[in-house]
């Protein structure tokens, strides 16, 4: 079976953004950017997948930008075998984008698709529930173990065990394939990518497509009126002694 | 129109959780005379419904039962949702594993946004919420006739749990979607408040040095507390707590009345989870460790000595 597998273009986790002295976002100008972690994580749960041969083929696919190449190449770097890019200017929000990966879906057929379970820059989480609920397939968000049990190789009908992290602990879940995935942290430790890979992804296929292309509207329906910083909490004070904290909690601070 | 609220519970009581977004609702209806109707779609939920009745401020419940709500699979909830979504103009989850879970399905399934763990409402449809791990707070309106949202828990008060007298309204449930089936699962039974609801909170970092260090340090720690346990991402890493600790911008957010960073240094995505906490205490040996940038009281001190010695004198 194909996996399809969404990866995004982030502003690096190490980098602390600012917003812009006019309020309308955060400056991303010349700061680092990345593939979205969780993404990385989905790409290499895909590629273990292949390498064990349960998926035949690892599409990646980004929607954004002409620069959402280079994540596509990373994730080429990875292992997957092919990329596709929905390229567009406008800024995409989770529904658009979920409407363009299920376009692709109708295309592509896979038997399983694995996203991030959340993007670090918009912090949504919703991608891959909208995918779920548009496609008509079963969802298994949050997944730290995914073990497909009945695949026939072709994607036809089979199932998969997620292990789900929930409020608490874990829960397991099965799903009917095709479905749709969204990694937690714990899914896997993703490799680090060699130069020899980073090369070969460089000959591996990348296809651009449109939103036009593939009859989807991917106009925002929320409007951003303004971004702006949180209020930063006040300066607070060391103390010497844990005598000291003590009684600063029950006199000052009045919680013990 | 009304305003729905999804009920978290586990069919005897009400999450505190959903209190905080009917919470969220009440603010709504300022801006309008909707009324509040809360959803509890469950497996033999009586308890739980008879519970929501008390809550002043919905004056109904709605309760869809049945075997496909016992594990509240995503597919089975969001389509109980839209059999009832169109009587209203709003629909809010509490912004849980569990809410996050299924309100983007409810939403793509009506072709709207979904506006994710708002943490203050504006107007009917602007609402403000935490993006970048909350290095930045965005207000967005939304352009949709139904707003899908997720409330972010801490950011609202917990609305009052008595005295209230909803009517009930069952539903007919749904069938099972024949999706998803229910396989297991693992829940830590240890006695201590949910780490999302807890007054106090006591996390440890990867400096406990071991799982063994971490329970032996943390948890009479907790006890003295009743507090709930929390961890920094690389303790988790590390093995020496479990997934579910984790607290931080990909973990839980939490804003407990006192938290007790020991052995964390304080990266922005732990910030991001606990910087709205009313009183912070960090321990740390390292005097430039960023959790001091965010405490109310800073203890420079090896926690091995430190933390027993709290513990002692409280």
């Amino acid at each position: 079976m194909k996996i399809l597998v969404a990866v995004k273009r982030v502003v690096d986790y190490n980098v602390k953004v600012r917003v812009k002295s006019d309020n309308t976002g955060v400056d991303i100008a010349n700061v680092k950017m990345s593939m979205n972690p969780f993404d990385e994580i989905a790409i290499e749960e895909a590629v273990r997948l292949k390498e064990e041969g349960i998926a035949s083929e690892v599409i990646a696919v980004s929607c954004g930008v002409a620069q959402c190449q280079e994540t596509l190449r990373t994730a080429m770097a990875i292992g997957a075998d092919r990329a596709i890019l929905v390229q567009t200017d406008v800024e995409l929000q989770p529904l658009a984008v979920a409407k363009l990966l299920k376009a692709l879906m109708d295309k592509e057929q896979p038997g399983l698709v694995i996203l991030g379970k959340q993007a670090i820059d918009d912090d949504c989480a919703q991608t891959g529930q909208m995918l779920a609920a548009l496609a008509d397939l079963p969802q298994a968000t949050f997944a730290s173990k995914i073990e497909v049990v009945a695949g026939d190789g072709t994607g036809a009908r089979g199932n998969a065990n997620v292990t789900r992290e929930i409020d608490g602990g874990l829960e397991t879940i099965s799903v009917t394939l095709p479905a749709i995935v969204t990694a937690d942290l714990r899914l896997n430790e993703p490799r680090y990518v060699t130069l020899p890979n980073i090369m070969k992804a460089k000959k591996k296929p990348l296809e651009i497509v449109t939103p036009e292309g593939l009859a989807v509207d991917v106009a925002p329906r929320l409007k951003i009126i303004k971004v702006s910083e949180p209020t930063r909490r006040g300066a607070g004070i060391m103390v010497p002694d844990v005598a000291t904290l003590v009684d600063k909690l029950r006199n000052e601070a009045k919680v013990i | 129109m009304n305003v729905l609220v999804i009920a978290e519970h586990d069919n005897q009581t009400i999450k505190p959780a959903t209190l905080n977004c009917i919470m969220a609702a009440a603010q709504l209806s300022l801006f309008s005379d909707s009324r509040l109707h809360l959803l509890v779609m469950g497996h033999n939920a009586q308890p739980a419904v008879e519970a929501a009745t008390n809550f002043p401020g919905v004056s109904k419940v709605l309760h869809a039962d049945g075997p496909q709500f016992a594990h509240a699979l995503a597919e089975n909830l969001a389509a109980q949702v839209l059999a009832v979504a169109s009587n209203y103009s709003h629909i809010l989850f509490a912004a849980t594993a569990s809410g996050k879970n299924v309100a983007p399905r409810v939403a793509a399934q009506l072709d709207v946004a979904q506006i994710s763990d708002i943490s203050r409402v504006d107007s009917l449809d602007t609402f403000e919420r935490p993006i970048y791990a909350g290095n930045a707070l965005v207000c967005v309106q939304s352009l949709d006739a139904i707003k899908v949202i997720t409330v972010r828990t801490t950011a609202f008060d917990a609305a009052s749990a008595s005295g209230g007298a909803a009517t009930i309204e069952v539903l007919s449930a749904v069938p099972d979607q024949g999706k998803a089936t229910f396989v297991g699962s693992e829940i830590a039974k240890n006695g201590r408040p949910e780490l999302t609801s807890a007054k106090v909170v006591v996390s440890g970092g990867r400096a406990l040095g071991s799982s063994e260090k971490f329970t032996d340090v943390m948890t009479p720690l907790a006890e003295k507390f009743g507090a709930a346990m929390g961890a920094s991402r690389a303790a988790v890493d590390a093995g020496y707590a479990s997934n579910d600790w984790q607290v931080g911008q990909t973990g839980k957010i939490v804003a407990p009345q006192l938290y007790i960073a020991v052995g964390i240094s304080g990266a922005i995505q732990h910030l991001a989870g606990m910087k709205d906490s009313k009183v912070i205490v960090a321990i740390n040996k390292d005097p430039e460790a960023p959790i001091f940038s965010v405490a109310d009281y800073g203890l420079e001190a090896d926690l091995f000595v430190a933390v027993p010695e709290l513990v002692a004198s409280l």
